[in-house]
């Protein structure tokens, strides 16, 4: 069972859903950054994405966008990503760490060197976003047999005829993308979301966490009503970003901000007790 | 497509649009769907023989196809060398190529009832011409151009604005053609009904660098018949500018099999391929990689993080290249050289001054290099040079470059 099993299982076993957030590494800089990921498995997040900064970022909103560039301003690169998520399990043996980004860095740094020393790191799974299942050959097989998890997103454009080629090599969980759009965009219609919800998990058993457009607590619970993840990035990177200074740089109040954002989170998907799912 | 022999190299891609290692779909699952759905389409139209008829006639009686083949007597005679002929695209309703593929992906839209148009611009003739089908079909047309380029090429910001066209300036990165392409994929990646992407070069996911080329090959189709028509005989070189490769894929193909045609691109060396980040030559300067869509080469820096570069040619200002180049460089049956924005600066007047036409700055860059080259090739030798736009937006560029005409 890896560690992303034993998080969702245990999450399960709970009786809830389990809070998933993204930051980007390194921003605002490669120690905040650091401070930032403890904070969050600190205030209650279940699961981190440890965004992986690149220049060109097609499926991301301006909040994203930004850190991005703020990272790689600050001297982030693929390798200091995998830096500072060795640093982080250091002290955290448990909390799952799925990297996420777009796949060029990766192509660049090497495939299989990518996967030996993400693994090292002690990271769980990636989500790379330019890479659907007509990709697979790329990185989702070779990941599969280095024995991490290659997640997946599914979204409304995927439809029944797709599903079962989107979720045939998918590990870990199945990140249901909300809404048509980019990353930070508006609120999802969370009755259609439970439906899509619905609608995956009849075709797998894998838990299904839901994503985009989630801004604040009670977004995070009615969310929490039919999924059995929250991801929530955007907003974390807001609440970041306002404790910047005009240079861009942060100290504790940034890492106290973040962290204060994912307990309010957590206590939302918590609250969400009528959970309509099994 | 020509299906001639098994070696042709005029077969690609393959089914899952790889040319060679090069090619691909490497798009978000939200745009996945979309990107099967048009490949759908297209392969449906391409057999329609009222689909080939209503494009054909839209290029003869709205663009004023076919354009001539002109044999440009001055220069041929300056140069002292190889015979000149210029392929005339720039003479095109709205002055460059782009309108060739405009018009094969806005019947394309047509026929999937899409209503709404997006589209990227560099040098603003890609949005220029979409802008014109938009108008000439009564949809509504949306174009991504970077900040930047706003300012470089605002005549042609004017012309979409007229056209009834929405131009949004694009703010993120070095605010050039990438960053326009990308903010019209997160356009698309929200507007998946009723939007139809139409990309301005042969690059891109699947299927649209065989798709833009497919639409351009008009070029080198023509060519050859207006070849044989006025000598009798194929050409004995073509040269082309490169951005993202669909002028010069277009009059290439056609081409590809008879070995006796030497194939020339030339991509932009801007300040010069020494200068770090100060050209746009991504053959020359840069490597494989994955961006818009496809693997191709790219300018990027070690960390696989993409480099801006730059082009005095906001057409040309593209770090990467449609991936059948990328594919005809490493099998070589295309040489790729460069020339930088002085050497097209001067070809630009050269020309404007020995035969009255003023040429874009992007095919500026190939008749550089046809001046450095002619003068090495006997009399009998005949050499195209695709003249892929005019230089109307450009005379704002050239005299701050010249301080003033
Ligand atoms: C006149 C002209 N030629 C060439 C290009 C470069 O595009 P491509 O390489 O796709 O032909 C452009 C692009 O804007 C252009 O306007």
């Amino acid at each position: 069972m890896s560690r992303i099993d034993r998080r969702f299982a245990a999450v399960k076993a709970q009786g809830r859903a389990a809070l998933v957030t993204f930051v980007m590494a390194g921003d605002p800089d490669p120690a905040l950054s650091l401070d930032i990921l403890k904070a969050l498995a600190k205030a209650g997040a279940d699961v981190i994405e440890v965004g992986m900064p690149f220049s060109d970022p097609m499926a991301d909103g301006p909040a994203v966008q930004a850190a991005g560039l703020r990272a790689l301003h600050a001297g982030m690169t693929l390798r200091g990503v995998l830096k500072i998520v060795a640093e982080f399990r250091k002290q955290d043996a448990d909390t799952p760490i799925i990297l996420m980004g777009y796949y060029n860095p990766i192509y660049v740094y090497g495939v299989d060197k990518f996967l030996t020393d993400a693994k090292a790191a002690g990271a769980d799974g990636m989500i790379v976003v330019d890479l659907p299942p007509e990709e697979d050959e790329e990185l989702c097989l070779p990941a599969l047999k280095a024995g991490l998890s290659f997640i997946r997103l599914a979204t409304p454009t995927t439809d029944d005829a797709r599903l079962p080629s989107v979720l045939a090599n998918t590990s870990g969980f199945v990140y249901y993308v909300s809404i048509t759009g980019v990353t930070g965009s508006a609120r999802p219609d969370y009755s259609r979301v439970a439906i899509a919800v619905k609608r995956i998990k009849g075709h797998t058993a894998l838990p299904v966490a839901v994503g985009f457009g989630v801004k604040d607590a009670a977004a995070a619970r009615e969310i929490a009503q039919s999924a059995d993840g929250v991801v929530v990035g955007s907003a974390l990177i807001d609440a970041l970003a306002g404790t910047l200074d005009a240079q861009g740089r942060g100290g504790p109040a940034t890492v106290a901000a973040v962290g204060k954002l994912a307990g309010e989170l957590a206590a939302g998907v918590a609250a969400a007790k009528e959970r309509a799912i099994p | 497509m020509n299906l001639s022999s098994p070696n042709s190299l005029r077969q690609g891609p393959d089914a899952r649009g790889h040319f060679g290692i090069f090619g691909g779909r490497f798009v978000a699952e939200t745009l996945m769907p979309l990107i099967l759905s048009l490949e759908k389409a297209y392969d449906e139209a391409r057999q329609d023989p009222a689909y080939h008829a209503e494009l054909k006639h839209l290029l003869t009686h709205y663009v004023g196809r076919p354009s001539p083949l002109y044999y440009a007597e001055r220069m041929t005679e300056r140069l002292g060398g190889a015979k000149i002929y210029f392929k005339r695209e720039e003479l095109n309703h709205t002055g460059a190529h782009k309108i060739n593929n405009v018009l094969g992906q806005i019947l394309l839209a047509l026929r999937m009832g899409k209503k709404r148009i997006i589209a990227e611009t560099g040098a603003g003739q890609h949005g220029v011409a979409t802008a014109t089908a938009c108008a000439r079909f009564g949809l509504e047309c949306v174009v991504y151009m970077g900040a930047v380029d706003v300012e470089r090429q605002k005549p042609n910001v004017f012309r979409m604005n007229l056209l009834g066209a929405k131009v949004i300036p694009v703010q993120s990165g070095a605010r050039t053609l990438k960053d326009a392409m990308n903010e019209a994929l997160r356009d698309w990646v929200t507007n998946v009904d009723d939007t139809f992407y139409c990309i301005g070069t042969a690059a891109g996911p699947h299927p649209y660098p065989a798709m833009v080329r497919d639409f351009q090959c008009v070029i080198g189709d023509e060519t050859r018949k207006q070849m044989m028509e006025l000598e009798g005989r194929l050409p004995d070189s073509l040269f082309a500018c490169i951005g993202g490769g669909s002028n010069a894929i277009g009059l290439f193909h056609p081409f590809l099999d008879d070995p006796s045609v030497e194939l020339y691109g030339v991509e932009a060396a801007g300040y010069g391929l020494n200068v770090p980040n100060g050209h746009a030559a991504s053959l020359a300067g840069g490597r494989p990689g994955v961006l818009h869509g496809n693997r191709t080469y790219l300018l990027m820096d070690d960390d696989g993080q993409i480099l801006e570069g730059h082009s005095i040619s906001a057409g040309l200002d593209y770090p990467g290249i449609g991936p059948e180049h990328a594919w005809l460089k490493e099998n070589g049956r295309v040489t790729y050289l460069s020339a930088t924005d002085k050497e097209a600066l001067d070809a630009f007047q050269l020309c404007s001054k020995l035969e009255g036409i003023i040429p874009a700055l992007e095919p500026a860059h190939a008749l550089a290099k046809i001046v450095e080259i002619a003068p090495k090739k006997p009399k009998h030798h005949l050499m195209v040079l695709g003249l892929s736009g005019r230089g109307d937006k450009d005379i704002f560029t050239v005299a701050d470059h010249l301080g003033g005409m």
